[in-house]
């Protein structure tokens, strides 16, 4: 599932790992990183699709699952996600009985 | 309760062989995920916002202490420590990693379950009355039949491929508590002139982005030809339904294109091929099945119990959960116990490992080593002796499961919502906590009395919204959630789906829109009329003008 950057708007790279399913992000060292903060940013169409054929070599891979783009804004300098599922991805469920237990 | 034969187990183990080495291959890269997710999917497993979830099969919603401390100990070992149980019957659990998924189902078949045909298009579990076996108004115990029915499906090569999954659902009583109207094909049990049992077929029927009450397609059918006329819709279907646009596939938009009558000869007419052959149920093999669900060993009791209505006079906070939470069984001295997985304020559906230990214990202790799982995502404990009602609330008290609230405002369906599916448009469950936390007061809340409150969180309708006296739909409008609201669904034998009742409300609006509809409905009620039968006699007007009053005063 790939969604086709937006040439309006900060994007980054999310999928989800293999092995346990959990939200990552592609970061700017060709890696995945479970924290947002660490992702790699494009701030235009092209380098949106430069960094969903690099995550889409990563799935090819076998490594991580579903690469797609999604928008992303920085509040004093650190990336943060719009759109309410996509914050709900970053921060974990906003209710739950895993709460109780760290994620 | 049903117990494997050797052919079960070797086929479950065999299954379990097979997905280990599909998981193997995809890790070590073998397989792509476009490759591996229909074979994880046959089995139950999906990844979902945040995780890979896993759905694991409970058969007609029935459980023995073993089984239900084997959920326990999965939640624990493989998970957070805790599942959801949903509306199809089903235990979820939302954090499993890929790896151990052979593992939990190899854990699972050493108890006799498994998650085949928990997902894909396919004959999926098999949900049947709650109450089974033990309702006062019961013809005949339903459990049988969907257990004849998930051996026949499970794995039918014929069906494994379907243009979309299939839903069925049982009961063998006149009250319909399993929604049957609700399913691709609903199977109602009812007695013909001579007194012989046998079911009306209902077919087409769902909820989703077109909510469609099933039709009946035969009034009667003896139970002996049951499997083959099952066989002649699913061939029917098969052959006729739409396989270009996923959201016409399903059986209930072929029933509504050709129209009931039509499909009934296309049936008829196949049934005629198979009618009387192979598939039709030998008497000795039904009454085998049959017999793994003969009712335990009842003492014989008087209905009365002195000790029960001492302490109901006694604690009022015991009377109230007595009044709402314990249905007549039919058996004298003998109760019907529902567990609310509703605690005010909490998630609907929900229950920690811990909860799951000490609900297989209780069952033990006092109810025949028997736990269901209703589609209100309740537990319930089918034979308790009335005697020992009280002290059982007191042990539910405890683990914080004693809310007196079925059937209540606040026993609320709620699917899991934009919190952790990747279908979802907006949450659910934190909206079913917020109204559930206005009715914390228990006498208002029987004032109140019965109705039925669904929150779904997208329109694929898993809380069977469409069919709640208030039913909520959560929708997405440019990243901002909000709540539809419909009024006078029906989940009974009375089915009727809600109708809309205006805009939608936001995430902070919704509470009080469902205060504002239950302060209208307690004003608008005639003598003990329940919240359905008042909306059905005044319609949505009174509602409306309260809901939406200071829009019109703009």
């Amino acid at each position: 599932m790939s969604i086709r950057s937006n040439s309006n708007s900060v994007q980054a790279i999310t999928a989800n790992r293999l092995s346990d399913g959990y939200v990552i992000y592609l970061t700017a060292r060709d890696n995945w990183s479970e924290r947002i903060e660490d992702c790699q940013s494009a701030p235009d169409a092209q380098a949106a699709e430069k960094l969903l054929r690099q995550a889409q070599r990563h799935a090819d891979n076998g490594q991580v699952v579903g690469p797609y783009l999604f928008k992303i804004e920085h509040e004093n300098g650190t990336p943060v996600a719009l759109g309410r599922r996509e914050i709900i991805r970053t921060r974990g469920p906003s209710a739950g009985t895993d709460l109780k237990q760290p994620i | 309760m049903y117990r494997y034969d050797e052919f079960d187990h070797a086929f479950v183990a065999e299954r379990v062989a097979q997905f280990s080495g599909q998981v193997a291959r995809r890790v070590s890269g073998e397989l792509s995920e476009d490759e591996f997710k229909p074979l994880r999917l046959m089995n139950g497993l999906y990844l979902q916002l945040h995780a890979y979830m896993l759905r694991v099969a409970i058969p007609y919603g029935t459980l023995s202490s073993h089984q239900l401390r084997k959920l326990a100990h999965i939640a624990r070992t493989y998970d957070r420590s805790y599942g959801h149980f949903t509306t199809r019957q089903n235990i979820q659990y939302n954090w499993p990693k890929l790896e151990d998924v052979p593992k939990i189902l190899s854990e699972l078949a050493e108890v006799e379950m498994h998650a085949i045909q928990t997902s894909g298009n396919c004959i999926r579990n098999i949900t049947a009355d709650p109450l089974a076996g033990v309702a006062a108004d019961e013809i005949d115990d339903p459990r049988a039949y969907a257990e004849i029915i998930r051996q026949w499906s499970t794995l039918h090569p014929e069906f494994s491929f379907l243009p979309r999954k299939f839903k069925i659902a049982v009961t063998g009583a006149p009250n319909d508590r399993a929604v049957t109207r609700g399913h691709d094909i609903g199977l109602r049990m009812h007695r013909n002139g001579d007194g012989e049992p046998g079911f009306e077929v209902m077919a087409g029927g769902g909820q989703g982005r077109t909510p469609i009450l099933a039709k009946t397609l035969r009034e009667f059918l003896p139970v002996d030809h049951l499997l083959s006329y099952l066989e002649a819709i699913l061939r029917v279907y098969n052959q006729l339904g739409r396989r270009d646009n996923i959201y016409k596939a399903r059986l209930k938009i072929m029933v509504e294109s050709l129209g009931v009558e039509a499909l009934g000869e296309l049936v008829e007419a196949e049934w005629e091929q198979i009618r009387d052959g192979v598939l039709d149920l030998p008497v000795k093999e039904r009454q085998r099945i049959a017999a793994y669900f003969a009712p335990p060993g009842y003492d014989d009791l008087p209905g009365d119990c002195p000790a029960l209505d001492r302490a109901v006079a006694d604690d009022p906070r015991f009377a109230a959960w007595v009044e709402s939470n314990v249905h007549e069984h039919k058996q004298p001295g003998y109760a019907i116990a529902i567990i609310s997985t509703k605690p005010h304020g909490g998630i609907p559906g929900d229950a920690s490992a811990e909860q799951m230990d000490a609900i297989a214990d209780l069952a033990e202790q006092y109810g025949f080593d028997e736990i269901r799982i209703s589609h209100k995502q309740n537990l319930i404990l089918p034979d308790i002796k009335k005697t020992d009602l009280h002290a059982l609330w007191q042990a539910l008290e405890n683990l914080g499961m004693g809310a007196a609230n079925a059937g209540r405002v606040s026993d609320i369906i709620a699917c899991p919502g934009l919190d952790y599916c990747n279908l979802a448009n907006a949450r659910s469950i934190p909206i079913a906590q917020r109204i559930s936390e206005r009715f914390t007061d228990i006498a208002r809340e029987r004032e109140i009395g019965d109705i039925s409150l669904n929150i779904s969180g997208c329109i694929n309708a898993c809380a069977h919204h469409h069919v709640a006296n208030i039913g909520i739909l959560g929708v997405d409008k440019k990243g901002t959630e909000y709540y539809q609201v419909t009024l006078g669904g029906v989940s009974n034998e009375n089915a009727a789906i809600g109708t809309i009742i205006g805009p939608a409300f936001d995430e902070w609006q919704i509470a009080d829109a469902i205060e504002t509809i239950v302060d209208v409905y307690l004003q608008q009620r005639e003598d003990d009329e329940k919240f359905i039968e008042t909306y059905q006699r005044v319609g949505p007007q009174p509602f409306k003008e309260k809901l939406y009053a200071s829009d019109q005063a703009r």
